[in-house]
C-alpha cells in the first residue's frame, strides 16, 4: 500500500474530535479523587477528634506532603502524557515532597526524646495504612490510566509510575484525615511504603496499557 | 525539523482537521508525508536501511499521528509533537527489526531497485499487517485506500450503511496500530 493510499483511509476516518486530552486528563483526576473520597467515607471516615487535630502542626503537615505530592506529580504527568512537551521544572517539583519530609523527620528527631522515636515510627495503624492507601488508590489510578490512553506517553512505564504517585498522594491525603499517627517518623515510613506499592503497580500497568 | 512557517501552517490545518475539515486534513497529511520521508530516509540511511524501510516507518508514523491527534495541545507548537511521535515510531521499528531475523537473500534485488529511485516504495509492512485482518475489513480498507473509493461508494459496494463503514474503518485502523505494537514486543 502506498503512503498516498493510507492517507485516503486516514481522511475517511476523520471524525470531529469531541474532547481534548487536557480536559479528559483533568476530569479523570477529579473523578478518581471523588471515587476515593466516597469510598473513604463509606469505609472509615475522618477521625472523631478532627477539630482538635486540625490545630496540630504534625497533623496539618501530613496534608502538605500528600496533597503536595498529588499536585506536583499531576503537573509532571500532564507533561509526560503528550509527545514533545518538555517537563521543565515539573521534572523536579515532586522531589520537594521527600525533601520536605526528610526535614520534618530531622525536626521530629530533635524535638522528641530518643525513647519516643521507635513507638512513634511504629504507630498504631501501620497495617491499615499499608492496606488502605493502596486500596483507595485503585479508583484514581484506574481513571488516570484510562485517560492516559487518550494521550500518548512516550515512556509508558514512567507515566504509569507517576500516575501511581498522583493516585497514592490522593489516597494518602484522605487516609491522613483518618489516621491518628501524626509523627513525621510514621508518615515517612509507612506512607512512603504504601505509596511505593501504588507506584510499582502504576509502573507495571502503565508498561502494558499505555503503549501505542 | 521544518521551518516555523510550515509548522504554523500544519498547526492551522490540524486545528481545522480537529473541527472535522477533511480538506484541511488532506492538505496536512500530503504536506507532512514528504517531510517525514526525508527525515526517515536520513535516519534509516545512517542505520544502513533502505528507503523502503523508511517508507514503512513514515506510514506507521502517519497512523500514530492520526490516532493520537487528540493528544496535541492546540495551544502548543505542533512540530515537537509530530517529531516526537516520529522518533518513537523509529525506535519501535528498530526494536522490531532487532527481533526479526535478517532479510532473506532474494529480497536484495528489491532493495537495489528501490535504492536510487525517487518513488516512495514501501516494503509492505502495512500490507502484511492488513493481511492479518478479517477479509471483510481488508476489502473495506482497500476500497477506501488503494481503490480510492469514498465512504458512500464503499458502503454501496459492501452493502453496508455509511455509519457501519466508518465504524469498521476506525476499528481496522486501530487494529493495524495494535498489530504494529504487537510486533514491537
Amino acid at each position: 500500500m502506498k503512503t498516498e493510499d493510507l492517507i485516503n483511509a486516514l481522511i475517511a476516518d476523520l471524525t470531529v474530535s469531541k474532547m481534548r486530552f487536557r480536559w479528559i486528563f483533568g476530569g479523570a483526576i477529579a473523578l478518581g479523587a471523588v471515587i476515593a473520597a466516597v469510598l473513604f467515607h463509606l469505609l472509615i471516615g475522618v477521625r472523631p477528634d478532627i477539630g482538635q487535630a486540625a490545630e496540630s502542626a504534625r497533623f496539618l503537615f501530613k496534608f502538605i506532603v500528600t496533597i503536595g505530592l498529588a499536585i506536583t506529580a499531576a503537573g509532571l504527568l500532564s507533561r509526560l502524557a503528550i509527545p514533545g512537551v518538555p517537563s521543565g521544572p515539573w521534572r523536579w517539583a515532586w522531589l520537594s515532597v521527600p525533601v520536605l519530609l526528610a526535614v520534618a523527620v530531622l525536626a521530629e528527631l530533635v524535638a522528641a526524646p530518643a525513647s519516643a522515636w521507635w513507638p512513634r515510627l511504629l504507630g498504631s495503624n501501620a497495617k491499615y495504612c499499608l492496606s488502605l492507601i493502596p486500596f483507595l488508590s485503585i479508583g484514581p489510578l484506574a481513571c488516570i490510566l484510562l485517560a492516559l490512553r487518550q494521550g500518548a506517553p512516550t515512556e509508558p512505564g514512567r507515566a504509569g509510575a507517576v500516575a501511581g504517585l498522583v493516585s497514592g498522594g490522593i489516597a494518602a491525603a484522605l487516609y491522613a484525615s483518618h489516621c491518628t499517627d501524626d509523627s513525621p517518623l510514621f508518615v515517612a515510613t509507612w506512607y512512603s511504603l504504601a505509596i511505593g506499592v501504588v507506584v510499582l503497580a502504576g509502573y507495571i500497568a502503565g508498561s502494558r496499557l499505555l503503549r501505542w | 525539523m521544518a521551518s516555523g512557517g510550515v509548522e504554523d501552517e500544519w498547526a492551522v490545518l490540524m486545528r481545522a482537521a480537529i473541527e472535522g475539515d477533511a480538506n484541511a486534513y488532506r492538505r496536512l497529511l500530503v504536506s507532512l508525508a514528504p517531510v517525514l520521508r526525508t527525515v526517515m530516509r536520513g535516519k534509516c540511511a545512517r542505520l544502513g536501511w533502505d528507503g523502503g524501510e523508511a517508507e514503512d516507518i513514515v506510514q506507521e508514523t502517519l497512523l500514530a499521528l492520526h490516532l493520537k491527534r487528540n493528544s496535541w495541545d492546540v495551544d502548543r507548537p505542533i512540530g515537537p509533537w509530530i517529531m516526537t511521535i516520529a522518533r518513537n515510531k523509529l525506535i519501535d521499528a528498530r526494536r522490531r527489526r532487532g527481533n526479526r531475523s535478517t532479510l532473506p537473500v532474494d529480497e536484495l534485488a528489491d532493495i537495489l531497485t528501490t535504492e536510487g529511485s525517487d518513488d516512495a516504495m514501501d516494503r509492505g509492512d502495512l500490507d502484511r499487517l492488513l493481511g492479518k485482518l478479517g477479509e471483510r475489513q481488508q476489502s473495506l480498507v482497500r476500497s477506501l485506500s488503494v481503490e480510492g473509493r469514498s465512504v458512500r461508494e464503499t458502503a454501496e459496494r459492501l452493502n453496508m450503511s455509511e455509519g457501519a463503514v466508518r465504524v469498521a474503518l476506525h476499528r481496522a485502523i486501530k487494529a493495524l496500530a495494535a498489530l504494529y505494537r504487537g510486533e514491537g514486543q
